[in-house]
């Protein structure tokens, strides 16, 4: 099986969160970058499951700047094959699935793995950009996913529950808690990780549909009302008559 | 026009749906222009639509379990046949699996988790909540058409008007690729991305055993239960209930927070709720930094004494 792996940087989740430009740009002074921790944790270690099963090939693929070579090195420590980083900083969901559907184009794979969403711009948007473009189902919040010969049985999380199918590959698909376990590189990984192709790939040209105008902080919270724990009768009048939550 | 996905499960909307046609008929009044609103496969009561602004229903047959290639082919034809300006949907896991291929088959720049009304004082802008609501993003769509997808609870469901007539679409629906087997729900619980009110407990609560005061709470008041990440860690709690960055972010209108601490990666997913409430015994707990009201005290005393308060109020109300 070619599996292709999706990997995208995230600012680490205790991170502060400010901007710079009139409030326009992320500013990254500071910042600790990690993979984002749905393709790192699930994504990734199902792919790298399934080929220890039934062989064939983890290729990572990421969209971002030199700096993230770091990030792509660590997804080949865990277990990936090979890499391709496509030399562009993207501007929204839209550039980086363009780019990603370039570059899988040419590789026919048969299955392509996303994290659910990226914990920066939380979007979701990326793996069903890209399974459209790339004319696949697409399989999005997965906890479950086995391969038996070209056909895989899926489950992903629904409201309140679980939807279990069926279907044939190829095809993409976005990974939640549960698909997989978390798995810490070991040395040898880290090792064998420095002499794994990482290709840079030049992007595609790609024409922008949203423009960003600007970010802002959330305001201050007032300060906190104290009540007495004694008196839970008041909290319950507070709810009802002055917040009327309920 | 304004054309809005009415996703429904066993042919029933929720209440997303509600709210995001009153929000395309208040975007359709100030573009000056109609909501309509369209439903697949078989819905009953899909005229109710119009009580919440639709100017028209429409009704694509044929359409069966969900696959994402085929529902968003219908929604993207729906979309060209009525020459919609903008197509909106909620944020729910149909909505995340289809909207970046409706976006794309429409040509359509687009936003998802949209939480307020479009500025259109000079273009299209609309706000979400981004760094998993560490901050708010305003973007500006460019396109002619436009897609967004709607966060649940950012505006009630209005009524204004009356039912609509429910008029059949013609759309060619093509071939699912994904066959489903089984769609396993738990009734009678709000899942926690729609619930208006959710009690919540941490590593305070020292043992999966204590929960019932917990579920006893949320039962007196109609809640969904909720918990911090090292709780579903530990397998405390099922994982569905973590709340959190790297869990589900909920704004409900009430969140009550018992025995959690309160850390970044936690508020960064329950900050959007309209009212918290914390419960702790540790006066330096950061959540109450970010809490409207506080309650110092030991959670196995105060939450038994809350739920009696509870039950007088819900007896007197």
């Amino acid at each position: 099986m070619k599996l292709l792996v999706c990997v995208s940087k995230a600012p680490d989740t205790t991170s502060k969160i400010s901007f710079t430009d009139n409030n326009t740009v992320f500013d990254e002074s500071g910042i600790q970058f990690i993979m984002n921790p749905y393709d790192e944790w699930y994504s990734l270690v199902r792919a790298i499951e399934l080929k220890e099963q039934a062989g064939g090939t983890v290729t990572l693929v990421n969209v971002g700047p030199a700096s993230n070579d770091v990030i792509i090195r660590k997804g080949l420590a865990i277990g990936a094959d090979d890499a391709a980083r496509i030399d562009m900083d993207p501007k929204s969901a839209l550039s980086t699935a363009q780019q990603i559907a370039a570059f899988a184009k040419e590789g026919s794979y048969d299955i392509v793995f996303l994290g659910k969403e990226t914990i920066d711009y939380n979007g979701a948007e990326v793996g069903s950009m890209l399974a459209e473009m790339l004319d696949m189902p697409y399989i999005s919040f997965a906890t479950k996913l086995d391969v038996a010969g070209n056909t895989a049985t899926v489950s992903r999380d629904i409201e309140g529950g679980s939807e279990i199918a069926e279907l044939e590959t190829p095809f993409v698909i976005s990974a939640a808690k549960g698909l997989a376990e978390q798995r810490i590189p070991n040395m040898r990984g880290i090792m064998m990780a420095k002499r794994k192709p990482l290709n840079v790939i030049a992007p595609v040209e790609v024409a922008e549909q949203i423009k960003t105008v600007q970010f802002e902080l959330p305001g201050e919270k007032s300060a906190v009302k104290m009540v007495d724990p004694e008196n839970m009768d008041e909290l319950v009048r507070l709810l009802h008559e002055e917040a009327k939550v309920i | 026009m304004i054309l809005v996905f009415a996703e429904s499960t066993k042919g029933q909307f929720k209440k997303s749906v509600f709210e995001a046609v009153t929000y395309g008929a208040k975007l359709a009044a100030s573009m000056g222009t109609t909501c309509a609103a369209v439903t697949m496969g078989e819905v009953s009561d899909a005229g109710q639509l119009g009580i919440y602004g639709a100017a028209k229903v429409y009704n694509v047959a044929g359409v069966g379990a969900f696959d994402s290639q085929v529902y968003s082919s219908v929604l993207a034809d729906a979309a060209k046949q009525l020459e919609a300006q903008v197509v909106i949907m909620p944020v729910s896991s149909t909505g995340k699996a289809i909207f970046g291929r409706v976006a794309v088959r429409l040509g359509a720049g687009c936003v998802s988790g949209v939480n307020a009304l479009p500025n259109l004082d000079g273009g299209f802008k609309v706000k979400k909540n981004v760094f998993s609501g560490k901050a708010v993003a305003e973007y500006e769509i460019t396109t002619p058409v436009k897609v967004i997808s709607l966060m649940g609870n950012t505006l009630p469901p209005e009524s204004t008007g009356a039912a609509a007539t429910v008029e059949a679409l013609d759309i060619a629906v093509p071939a699912a690729k994904v066959r489903v087997k089984e769609v396993k729900t738990i009734d009678g619980i709000v899942p926690l991305p729609e619930a208006e009110l959710v009690v919540s407990a941490g590593r305070g609560m020292k043992g999966p055993e204590n929960w019932g005061m917990i579920e006893e709470m949320a039962t007196i008041l109609g809640a969904t239960t909720a918990c911090s990440r090292p709780v579903a860690d530990t397998g405390w709690r099922p994982h569905h209930e973590h709340v959190g960055q790297t869990g589900v972010a909920i704004l409900p209108n009430l969140y009550i927070a018992v025995g959690i601490s309160g850390a970044i990666q936690h508020l960064a997913g329950v900050n959007q709720s309209k009212v918290i409430v914390v419960i702790n015994k540790d006066p330096e707990a950061p959540f109450f930094k970010a809490a409207d009201y506080g309650v110092l005290g030991d959670l196995f005393e105060v939450v038994p004494r809350l739920n009696e308060a509870l039950k007088k109020y819900k007896a007197a109300n």
